[in-house]
């Protein structure tokens, strides 16, 4: 099962110079904020895809939920 | 190989009519009145807090309106709104849209008086075990 270190380190490796906040009282749920100068230009729906990238098929599966909010630094 | 049809996807197609024929429409878990999600619950509220008409599909009868779904927006999770064809986000996204008043005007219709605006600004909200699937 993965923890919120897993989470954040597998969206910081995802996207290049990116930092995430993530959280999860269950590992099971996670919250997650991530900064990134990748997102600069890219739509709201554009960021949040990019870090999905980083969980390939487990959204919904392992990762049950993940509530996201992007920013740009 | 050949013998498949390239367009043999009732589902999908299905889908795809419905995003089509509908301006407002929301793929979610359970009804707007009986959401079986936490996320699909806030998304369908959302929506009914501006007075918007919308149709609602729920997507759990059958695990193929999901997969189907998943694989036409490129988008792996539940809730999706799409307005005018054009998918706008999931719970996250459309809630960020509410409260900023932005939802309203890619719907057309007013913000209502009450504004929650005037919230103190806080950090994450704290996940919620209602998320949890049944």
């Amino acid at each position: 099962m993965p923890t919120a270190e897993d989470v954040k380190a597998r969206i910081e490796a995802t996207i290049p110079g990116s930092t995430a906040d993530v959280e999860s009282q269950d590992n099971v749920h996670f919250s997650a904020r991530v900064v990134a100068a990748a997102f600069a230009g890219l739509s709201r729906i554009e960021q949040h895809r990019l870090v999905y990238a980083a969980f390939e098929g487990e959204l919904g599966g392992d990762i049950h939920a993940l509530q996201l909010k992007t920013e740009t630094p | 190989m050949s013998e498949q049809a390239p367009h043999s996807n009732p589902i999908r197609d299905a889908i795809a009519q419905a995003i089509d024929e509908n301006p407002v429409i929301l793929f979610m878990k359970g009804t707007p009145d009986q959401p079986r999600c936490g996320f699909s619950a806030r998304t369908a509220g959302a929506l009914q807090a501006l007075g918007a008409p919308f149709a609602a599909v729920d997507i759990l009868p059958d695990p193929r309106i999901r997969e189907e779904l998943s694989a036409l927006s490129n988008w792996p999770t539940i809730p999706q709104l799409f307005v005018n064809g054009e998918l706008v986000g999931g719970a996250d996204i459309v809630g960020e849209m509410f409260e900023s008043g932005e939802l309203a005007k890619t719907l057309g219709v007013e913000q209502p008086e009450e504004r929650p605006v005037e919230e103190p600004a806080v950090g994450p909200r704290p996940l919620g075990i209602d998320n949890r699937l049944s």
